[in-house]
């Protein structure tokens, strides 16, 4: 008996249609997003004891302490889980199957896992532990949507970065 | 660790009635409202215990439910209610509500409680499918600015969210499909027999791996299912009990609740490493057996909550049963089988075949099994453990004894 997933390895997963965004932040949560309108990935950091917390919030779950800033993240991140979805959970969704919902860690705060699509990847070759990198979609009104993709080789992006 | 050793239940409560609807097809009960699917639930439950409405005088939820407490003693006419309380929650909260109810007597705020959960799922609102979306899921719950880091992914229904803890419990440990298949195989196994069953065909290694896929690494089999029904346990004073028309099931402990840094669990996905592959129960399953003075060794029969086939692995784990990351090897040798198995799960077919009543059905069935009067007997079950939940906090369980402990 075959222990595999699914026969459909090589289809490229699809993101949810940001069509379907709708932010409903609070004074604790607005920064993540103005930030990322921005395509800038930020965590919460503690002032007092420099715990990150996500989702953003009021107290320092480790300390207690309010005060907080922000921290620029890099957008290189690891695979933590993930999901493969088949199946539309609600009709609007069917156009964008098979869709990869990932938690992921960024390499810089890595508990601070994050939720997201991943995208420009064969939904067979999504493994735990591969190395990510951040890709933004735009969806109009400032707001944007942080996806992940397959980390370029490190050779490639110094080729980018000098070219 | 406080001193407990003076404030503890055990055994001060019994269950002394259970009832329950049929259970139908998703939409199939109407039309019937929830409220009397719940009023039928509880009437039944009364008169196994050979109870009156009158007597009752408190209830103990979870989950809301499904209905309006107040409506369902003004609707029963019960004289005078002198305790309503419920677990936050969802299906975590169903063998906690007995707890409850306990708790409630034993502190003398009443005497006879009911404790409930009816479930109705027509149309397009079905129960637990969508989280925190306006747009497809406006019958869903309101979003939420913690919800936001979720929804823009498309991460809506506990299916998917338990997949992702089931996919890193196989990173981790080597968990396969085989091994989720051999819980709906068996759990299937022991619905086929049961009259209120709604799924009793058999189901093989064959049917499960032919299955359309849902949400990696889950497929159709996977999955509880969706239903209508209604179930109801009735809890009183052990001196009580002991004049009433069945005999008694003992609540010798109860515990609810779970770590701070489990929380919403599936919601943000933050769990540490060493709990993100569980099922959140560790803490609880700690207090149960501390408070019951038992470990699972002496739990003759398991009724552990089903939504998703992977997170029984990791409450067999969780509750001692296999060492942590074994629960895999520990189902494919047998060992949760009704017949042969080292610790039988799900004896009545549990939410994955039986009905998904958000895991009342696994209270009436430890209830049944130290009655003696179970379609899956268990030889000489003594000791029963249930639990609802993986859930965001509270989960909770509940260890049901048959003889009083020292009686």
């Amino acid at each position: 008996m075959p222990d595999v997933r699914t026969s459909d390895h090589d289809d490229v997963a699809l993101a949810a249609p940001v069509a379907m965004v709708s932010l409903n932040p609070n004074a604790w949560t607005e920064p993540f997003w103005v930030a990322a309108g921005q395509h800038r990935l930020t965590v919460q950091r503690c002032l007092a004891c420099g715990t990150v917390r996500h989702p953003p919030g009021p107290f320092c779950p480790r300390c207690r302490t309010q005060d907080s800033d922000w921290v620029d993240l890099s957008g290189r991140a690891t695979l933590y889980s993930f999901t493969v979805i088949r199946h539309a959970l609600a009709p609007p969704l069917r156009a964008y199957l098979p869709m990869v919902i990932a938690v992921v860690a960024p390499d810089e705060a890595p508990t601070a896992r994050l939720v997201a699509n991943l995208v420009e990847v064969a939904v067979g070759d999504v493994a735990i532990g591969m190395p990510l990198e951040v890709v933004w979609e735009d969806a109009g009104d400032g707001v944007a949507v942080f996806r992940f993709r397959p980390a370029a080789p490190a050779l490639r992006r110094t080729k980018e970065t000098s070219s | 660790m406080p001193d407990e050793s003076g404030r503890l239940l055990r055994d001060r409560t019994a269950i002394v009635g259970v009832g329950a609807t049929p259970f139908y097809r998703r939409g199939a009960s109407a039309p019937q409202s929830t409220l009397e699917l719940a009023g039928k639930a509880v009437l039944a439950a009364l008169a196994d215990a050979g109870l009156r409405p009158d007597d009752v005088d408190g209830f103990a939820l979870y989950s809301g439910g499904g209905f309006d407490p107040a409506l369902l003693a003004q609707t029963l006419g019960i004289p005078n209610v002198r305790f309503m309380a419920t677990l936050t929650g969802g299906g975590g909260g169903a063998p906690g509500a007995v707890g409850l109810a306990a708790a409630g007597i034993v502190s003398g705020h009443a005497d006879v409680v009911v404790s409930v959960m009816a479930m109705q799922q027509p149309g397009a609102a079905r129960f637990g499918s969508v989280f925190g979306r306006k747009e497809p899921g406006a019958y869903a719950a309101r979003p939420t600015p913690e919800s936001d880091f979720i929804a823009h992914a498309g991460l809506m229904g506990p299916g998917q969210m338990f997949a992702i803890l089931t996919q890193r419990h196989m990173y981790q440990y080597g968990t396969t499909r085989r091994h989720l298949a051999e819980v709906a195989i068996s759990t299937r196994e022991n619905a086929r027999n049961r009259p209120s069953a709604l799924m009793r065909s058999p189901l093989t290694e064959e049917d499960y791996f032919a299955a359309r896929m849902i949400s990696e690494p889950f497929c159709l089999f996977d999955y509880c299912l969706e239903c209508d029904g209604a179930v109801a346990v009735v809890t009183t004073s052990a001196e009580r009990a002991r004049d009433l028309r069945q005999p008694p099931v003992y609540v010798t402990a109860s515990a609810q609740g779970g770590a701070g840094d489990w929380g919403q669990a599936i919601m943000w996905m933050g769990m540490p490493d060493d709990t993100f592959a569980s099922s959140g129960h560790r803490p609880v399953a700690k207090d149960l057996y501390r408070r019951a003075g038992l470990g699972p060794a002496d739990v003759d029969v398991a009724l552990l909550y089903d939504h998703f086939t992977g997170m029984v692995l990791m409450q067999l784990e969780d509750y001692g049963f296999c060492p942590i990351g074994e629960s895999g090897p520990f189902v494919a040798d047998g060992n949760i089988r009704y017949l042969g198995g080292s610790i039988p799960v799900n004896t009545h077919g549990g939410n994955l075949s039986d009905a998904y009543i958000i895991g009342f059905t696994h209270v009436v069935e430890a209830v049944e099994q130290l009655r003696g009067s179970a379609v899956n007997q268990v030889a000489n079950a003594e000791v029963a453990l249930v639990t609802g939940g993986p859930a965001p906090l509270p989960v909770s369980g509940l260890i049901l004894k048959r003889e009083a402990t020292g009686a």
